[in-house]
């Protein structure tokens, strides 16, 4: 196969694929890389299902071709688990029955971890807006609010502590 | 059946609990598989060619230059999808829905497919295929469908003498009582026409399987679906292969509302892979599930309410037309089924009306058409609250059906919630919340069926006590959590030593489809009853380890206990001590059940909602929702919340904002989450519930279906709401902000013209 080689990082290993050079990002970690937990719920970016980061960076990876990755570092779903333990997030997730059928769940957490990371002390609204690129049909929205929110003071208490540690 | 008062008077340990999903973190760590996350070695990937036309005539296609293709290893045409169905009529619609045969019905239908190794291979082949179409005229609207010399759907549907096109499918009149007496006695009469637009269920997950065929007649399906059974027994009758030797497997279900009660490309995918003889993936594109799968329908109707001038309504009329898409379906009537069935009514008609058009063959979409019904029903009752100077809620209340009620379908009611949601919503603090300017609220009722059918389950327990339960239903929303409660509520062991699975079809007996809200219901049902199977079984290895007649046991909390005095010394054997011994005391411990599950509950709900509408842009925010509904028994009330919240988001989206727009060509020109809007986050406010318990009385635990329902209101609640807050009565759902802007518009044109006058 005529392609491009790529030498990536994905959630914290090296990884390296040929692909063609039409090829997206999200066809890449799924079918040459093997991480399913990126959906493709839409193709045009209008979903959310399939977000990752790219450099800390939240996109779409349904939009960004896979050749993009070269020299980047990756962050799926399946990178969110350290050391054994659920992100907070997903705990969350979990406790506030905030999945129903779970196939948005990925690309929700990872947006939320996005906004955590930037904006640890969020409003309901800000909530509300900086996932409004991620579609749910199960739930209406009301639990995974919660769970985000939830999530939220349980960092800044870990994050407290670890302040108050130093 | 009987109401077992043993179990719905029980104090239940666990039933009515929040414990943690089982497939919680399969679902947060991207573990879960769906239909497009299994692949197998050597598969090749799948194209459907779809027709560009609303309706054409297929002349020929050519599908030579695409089989010389280097990579492509099978190419179909309905040519190789021959004609098994025997007669039967709704097997034949859906085999010629999977794929066109001498006409192309709708944008979007199949006319070919194509199999080849990779997806560059399989896109340039389908460019290889060449159809020659001659385009035929076609028809999108339900009421242009329905005029005598309106383009022809389906010619093979004969006349049915009704004066209108062979496009009406179905004509379907419900009631009782005398309709022309009941509005004679009337005081007022309200009489008013409503349109709703179509729209998409619009799961996540694009449809997508992974089919296997043997030269050996042998097959596998792996597929996101709502009955892997159901799925089975179409897939095999289309294409001749015994039952027992296709295997089909449910993977993890992203979304269905009903759209999954169906086959698209499994057939397909099925007739490639025979004639590839490899594995072959298919999974849709967005604008495929748009264009091709889905939708429900859209509606026209008129309704007319006649009361006393102390609110007692007299007569009620409803005329429905539910647009089924190319192919005959139920849907009308169901609208006929539901449209009235809140009320006590001492004369009612109600008629729904199915109609052929040349848009995609509709699919359940989550209470199926009573959305609609309610939407004509719950906005002429507000209109005639207004009339009456009567608050809708006491309005409601005073014509409420209740236990012993003929409903306007037919039967007599036993217990049921409808009265009990509305006394809830006038004692809710939302009804007391302040609006602001523009602002508004509304309110309305629903009501769903739900079935129960046939129904399987399998409980296996391991020598260290954990227990195994197989079900047959597919989980599109908590439901292995429910069982799962279930299960440990009748053997009496901890939630955690249960391990729920859905089984595939060569693991248990068949299923029906999870629809009609029956999940929870039919297989709580078979799971009560296999447990109960499985403890008469560990009483009976407790009496060989005893050594004392069975009889002499019961058993309570998870042990057995030996009864009597002279079995004082006896004590208690927990199901872990039994298990353990089970290799020596007759091998593996199981129970079984297999039901046809009857008894299913009928489920009420009434919501309020508060909306804000601009009159600068008629754009309108949901700024208030509460939704309350009967649950009969809320298992895992975390998971009926989210039925609650899903459905009444669900319904928000259809009321404001999503709609199918056909052009004047007859395709469809929204087919992407861009330009068919669903709610996100940021539309919706926080979504109050109220879960109330009536028991379902024929059901061992009281539970009822509570899927549905939720989708039953908003519409109507939304209207309403929209009316109050700037007083023009939207009668065209979406209420989107064009129309809405132009209600206004209309609104004060006519009351410069009234000032002028």
């Amino acid at each position: 196969m005529a392609g491009v080689h790529v030498s990536t990082t994905v959630n914290g290993d090296a990884v390296e694929y040929v692909c063609p050079g039409s090829e997206t990002l999200l066809d890449a970690l799924r079918d040459r890389v093997g991480l399913t937990g990126a959906k493709e719920g839409c193709g045009t970016g209008d979903c959310g299902a399939c977000s990752v980061t790219v450099d800390g960076q939240l996109v779409c990876s349904c939009l960004v071709l896979a050749a993009e990755a070269e020299g980047r570092e990756i962050t799926t779903v399946e990178g969110l688990v350290q050391d054994g333990e659920l992100h907070v997030l997903q705990r969350k997730f979990i406790e506030h029955a905030a999945l129903q059928c779970g196939i948005c769940t990925p690309g929700f957490l990872i947006s939320a971890k996005a906004l955590l990371d930037r904006n640890p002390n969020p409003s309901v609204e800000e909530v509300r807006y900086a996932l409004a690129g991620n579609l749910c049909r199960c739930t209406g929205y009301d639990k995974i609010v919660r769970a985000v929110l939830d999530a939220g003071k349980d960092m800044r208490k870990a994050n407290k502590k670890r302040k108050a540690k130093k | 059946m009987a109401h077992d008062k043993t179990y719905t008077d029980q104090d239940f340990k666990l039933v009515g609990t929040r414990p943690l999903r089982p497939d919680g973190v399969d679902k947060v760590t991207g573990r879960a598989r769906y239909g497009a996350d299994m692949n197998a070695p050597g598969q090749l990937v799948g194209l459907i060619l779809r027709s560009p036309h609303a309706h054409a005539q297929i002349k020929k296609i050519d599908t030579s230059k695409a089989e010389k293709l280097a990579g492509v290893k099978a190419v179909i045409t309905s040519a190789d999808l021959p004609d098994l169905t025997n007669g039967d009529a709704g097997m034949y619609d859906t085999l010629e829905n999977c794929m066109a045969r001498e006409r192309a019905l709708y944008d979007g239908h199949a006319v070919a497919a194509v199999a080849a190794v990779d997806a560059e291979t399989a896109r340039a082949a389908l460019k290889l295929v060449k159809v020659q179409y001659k385009k035929l005229k076609h028809v999108t609207d339900v009421d242009e469908a329905m005029q005598p010399g309106a383009p022809i759907v389906q010619p093979r549907i004969k006349d049915k003498e009704t004066g209108l096109s062979t496009n009406v499918c179905g004509m379907t009149p419900f009631g009782h009582g005398d309709i022309e007496k009941g509005f004679a006695e009337a005081d007022v009469i309200v009489e008013r026409s409503y349109k709703t637009e179509q729209t998409h269920q619009g799961y996540i997950e694009p449809h997508a399987c992974l089919a296997t065929m043997g030269p050996d007649g042998q097959g596998e399906l792996w597929v996101t679906t709502q009955g892997h059974f159901t799925f089975r027994n179409v897939c095999s009758a289309l294409l001749g292969i015994d039952l027992a030797k296709l295997k089909v497997t449910s993977s993890e279900i992203g979304g269905g509302f009903g759209g999954k009660t169906h086959v698209w490309v499994e057939p397909v995918a099925l007739a490639l892979s025979r004639k590839a003889n490899r594995p072959v993936k298919m999974v849709m594109t967005r604008d495929e599930v748009f264009r091709a799968t889905g939708p429900t329908c859209s509606t026209s109707m008129d309704v007319k309410i006649g009361a006393t001038k102390d609110g007692k309504i007299t007569a009620a009329e409803a005329t429905m037309r539910y647009q089924d898409g190319a192919f005959p379906g139920i849907w009308g009537m169901l609208g006929g089924l539901t449209s009235f069935a809140c009320y006590d009514l001492p004369n009612v008609k109600s008629v729904g009306i199915d109609v052929l058009v040349n848009r995609p063959k509709v699919a359940a979409y989550r209470a199926p058409s009573a959305p609609m019904a309610a939407f004509g029903v719950e906005s002429t009752l507000d209109i005639l609250a207004a009339e009456l100077k009567m608050k809708p809620v006491e309005l409601r209340l005073l014509n409420a059906a209740q236990e012993g009620t003929q409903s306007s379908y037919g039967p007599t009611y036993g217990p049921i919630g409808i009265k009990p949601t509305l006394e809830a919503v006038k004692k809710h603090p939302h009804m007391r919340a302040k609006l602001g300017k523009n602002q508004g609220r509304g309110m309305a009722c629903g009501f769903w069926f739900n079935i129960g059918g046939q129904t399987c389950s399998d409980i296996n327990i391991g020598t260290d006590g954990t227990v195994n339960l197989t079900v047959g239903t597919v989980d599109v929303g908590g439901a292995r959590a429910s069982l799962s409660l279930i299960c440990a509520e009748e053997l009496g062991i901890p939630y955690e030593s249960v391990k729920c699975a859905i089984g595939d079809t060569g693991s248990l007996g068949h299923n029906d489809t999870t629809e009609g809200s029956r999940g929870t219901f039919s297989s709580g049902m078979a799971t009560i009853f296999a447990a109960r199977n499985a403890i008469e079984e560990l009483k009976q290895r407790a009496s060989i380890m005893w050594d004392i007649p069975a009889e002499e046991i019961d058993w309570a909390e998870g042990k057995a206990l030996a009864t009597g005095v002279k079995n004082s010394n006896l004590g208690e054997l927990t199901l872990a001590e039994i298990a353990r011994k089970s290799p020596n005391t007759g091998g593996p411990i199981a129970g079984h059940n297999e039901i046809n599950a009857d008894g299913a509950g009928v489920s009420f709900a009434s919501h309020i909602c508060d909306v804000e509408v601009d009159p600068e842009t008629g754009s309108t925010r949901v700024i208030r929702y509460t939704v309350i509904q009967d649950a009969g028994k809320a298992i895992h009330p975390d998971y009926v919340e989210g039925q609650f919240q899903g459905g009444a988001a669900q319904g928000i989206g259809w009321a404001l904002n999503e709609e199918y727009i056909y052009g004047k060509d007859g395709t469809l020109q929204n087919p992407g989450f861009l330009d068919y809007r669903v709610p996100v986050c940021s539309d919706l406010p926080f979504i109050d519930t109220e879960i109330l318990e009536i028991p379902n009385p024929t059901h061992p635990y009281g539970v009822r279906g509570v899927g549905e329902t939720s989708i039953v209101p908003p519409l109507a609640a939304i209207g309403n709401a929209v009316s109050n807050a700037v007083g023009v009565r939207m009668n065209h759902v979406p209420m989107s902000p064009p129309r809405i802007l132009k209600a206004l518009k209309e609104d004060q044109a006519d009351q410069k013209a009234v000032s002028a006058g």
